[in-house]
């Protein structure tokens, strides 16, 4: 397979040197293919989720969690790893809870975990989160050679979609958003897509970003071996400074968006809710029409 | 005052999209010039389009080629920031389709642009655009605003009422050719399928959706009558695209197609968290479901705890009479 590394362009937006490609294998203990997945940890979706006065996700409540579509992008991650004898990262990026994606990403099986870690990263907007990630990848790519990026096809908080394609395109690699099913062969990603109105069939060389979607596959749930085994696998913590950025490329000072209100949506009023006394369906039909809705 | 660009979705066959229409109506309160972007991608616009954008206040059609196929978003991307550049606009509208939000984030890291996703209104505040949306499934209202020199905004359907301009003429239509580069060309499009029409509006941006979910069994007849006397687009829940009782493309929740219809209709449907992400930000929400505790009598505005099988009947019947 054709090696080589990642080089973010634009990443704090200064440029970095151009890795050239690798073409060769024979270094010892480098492994067929280097997947990093990228991961979130998000209030749980069932809980109370709020805005708070800064305008930002109150991640604070206890009741964080792995956002769940981020499960598919490991699924896939380590289905492809096991298949072409490989090696799978988890990174995050996050406040100290955050760590527990990605121990969730070792439970599951990935081989180590990156956890970048800094005051100064709170408030970031995705392009601020995909610069940080963009850092930590190409730091990653420096040690041994990464091929693919893999991250879920949205987080469950923001839901924009926007990172995979904004965290490309830092990394100057092909992007393949929303895969349905994902193969890599002879150093060449494949994935089909289901789109708002067409699927498309997209094809790029490694290395390559590619997202997934939740019916790209079934995660697996840690069993008591992974769990036992993640606990002796090691998680290495970065700061801002020890990938070269500055406090001002991230955090709330490079965000381009600034939440001017936010408040709960009011209940909904006047609700009506009936037993079905054989004339439901009549009264419903005089409800649409009273309300111009039929 | 901002002159802004908006993308003009069409299908293969050169139809505008519906909530295209939406965008140039939400333009014209930005108080500058409204240019139209058409991707020459195989379809053109006809005279009847052009002068439907004109009468909503388009006064500029600008046609984007380009040496490489315009469905691959990098490409687009690219050309959209040519444009940008050329016309000097402020802001770019687009309906929010996977493809486009795929375009708005590239167009970020490329034109240092601010995005905010899935909006439901735009204007101009202290000469800097906010843009409203909902977020966390629905039950929260936010403001954004963009603190950039450009603004990218991906909109929802059914965000806007859509009303003509109070003067309008047809637009001139102008060609704008670019190059891709070559790092947008590392991605190629091995197939493309549009999937055909239905003969029912467009689930993500039709005024009334009728979902069926596990309660229907797998036997979707009753919702598509329904629907079809009420002129909406039927979904379905997760359950239900999985069983293969309808196609995926169905499916509306977080992961799916994101809806706000004017009217929803939850047909068998519990309402699992995923599901209300999807659909909790329509206008008037009707659930029918035989077990009393389903979770979408929470957010239902007028619910029946019944017999699908009995219900839907009655229901359709009584609007087809009501129609004559």
């Amino acid at each position: 397979m054709r090696r080589r590394c990642f080089a973010a362009r634009d990443v704090a937006g200064s440029a970095r040197r151009t890795q050239p490609p690798v073409g060769h294998r024979a270094r010892g203990n480098v492994p067929d293919v280097r997947i990093v997945v990228c991961v979130k940890h998000v209030p749980d979706i069932q809980s109370d989720r709020a805005l708070g006065e800064s305008g930002y996700v109150v991640r604070d409540g206890g009741d964080g969690t792995l956002n769940e579509l981020d499960e598919n992008a490991l699924e896939a991650a380590l289905t492809l790893a096991e298949a072409a004898g490989g090696e799978v990262v988890a990174l995050t990026v996050g406040p100290d809870d955050a760590v527990d994606a990605v121990r969730k990403g070792l439970q599951m099986g990935a081989d180590e975990a990156v956890h970048v870690l800094d005051d100064a990263i709170a408030g970031s907007d995705v392009v601020g989160t995909a610069r940080v990630l963009a850092a930590a990848i190409t730091h990653l790519g420096t040690e041994t050679p990464v091929d693919l990026v893999v991250t879920g096809m949205a987080g469950l908080d923001g839901l924009t979609s926007l990172l995979p394609t904004a965290l490309a395109a830092l990394l100057d690699v092909p992007a393949l958003p929303l895969a349905a099913e994902v193969s890599v062969e002879g150093g060449t990603v494949r994935v089909r897509r289901n789109l708002d109105h067409a699927t498309e069939v997209l094809e790029a060389p490694l290395p390559a970003l590619v997202s997934v979607t939740d019916q790209a596959n079934e995660p697996r749930y840690p069993n008591f071996k992974g769990i036992m085994a993640a606990r002796k696998k090691p998680v290495t913590t970065l700061s801002l400074g020890d990938l070269g950025l500055s406090p001002a490329d991230v955090g709330a000072a490079g965000a381009r968006t600034a939440v001017v209100e936010a408040a709960a949506r009011p209940a909904r009023e006047n609700r009506v809710l009936i037993n079905d006394q054989g004339d439901a369906g009549t009264q419903l039909a005089a409800y649409l029409v009273e309300n111009k809705l039929a | 005052m901002t002159d802004s660009l908006v993308l003009l979705d069409h299908t293969a066959d050169g139809t505008l999209r519906a909530p295209v229409r939406e965008l140039v109506t939400l333009a014209r309160g930005l108080g500058g010039a409204i240019h139209g972007v058409w991707a020459a991608d195989g379809a053109e616009p006809d005279a009847e389009t052009l002068a439907d954008l004109g009468a909503l206040g388009v006064s500029r059609v600008h046609r984007l080629t380009a040496d490489a196929d315009l469905h691959l978003s990098a490409v687009l991307a690219e050309a959209l920031a040519s444009l940008l550049d050329a016309t000097g606009a402020g802001a770019l509208l687009v309906t929010s389709t996977f493809e486009n939000k795929e375009v708005a984030a590239r167009l970020a890291v490329l034109t240092g642009a601010g995005v905010v996703t899935d909006a439901d209104g735009l204007v101009v505040e202290d000469g800097r655009l906010v843009a409203s949306k909902t977020v966390f499934a629905g039950t929260w209202n936010t403001r954004c605003a963009i603190t950039t020199p450009l603004a990218v905004v991906t909109f929802k359907a059914n965000s806007v009422a859509v009303s003509p301009a109070e003067s309008g003429g047809v637009p001139d239509v102008v060609d704008h050719a670019v190059a891709a580069s070559a790092a947008a060309r590392r991605v190629s499009l091995v197939e493309r399928t549009e999937r055909p029409a239905s003969g029912r509006p467009d689930l993500g941006s039709a005024h009334v959706v009728v979902a069926g979910g596990r309660g229907t069994e797998g036997d979707f007849t009753l919702v598509e009558e329904l629907a079809d006397v009420l002129g909406g687009a039927v979904g379905a829940t997760r359950v239900a695209t999985d069983e293969g009782w309808i196609g995926h493309d169905a499916q509306i929740g977080q992961t799916g197609v994101t809806i706000s219809p004017r009217l929803y209709i939850g047909v068998g449907v519990s309402g699992a968290v995923h599901h209300r992400g999807g659909m909790q930000a329509s206008g008037t929400i009707v659930a029918i479901n035989s077990d009393p505790d389903a979770p979408i009598f929470e957010i239902a505005d007028f619910g029946i705890v019944g017999d699908l099988n009995e219900v839907l009947p009655q229901l359709t019947a009584a609007l087809r009479a009501q129609q004559g």
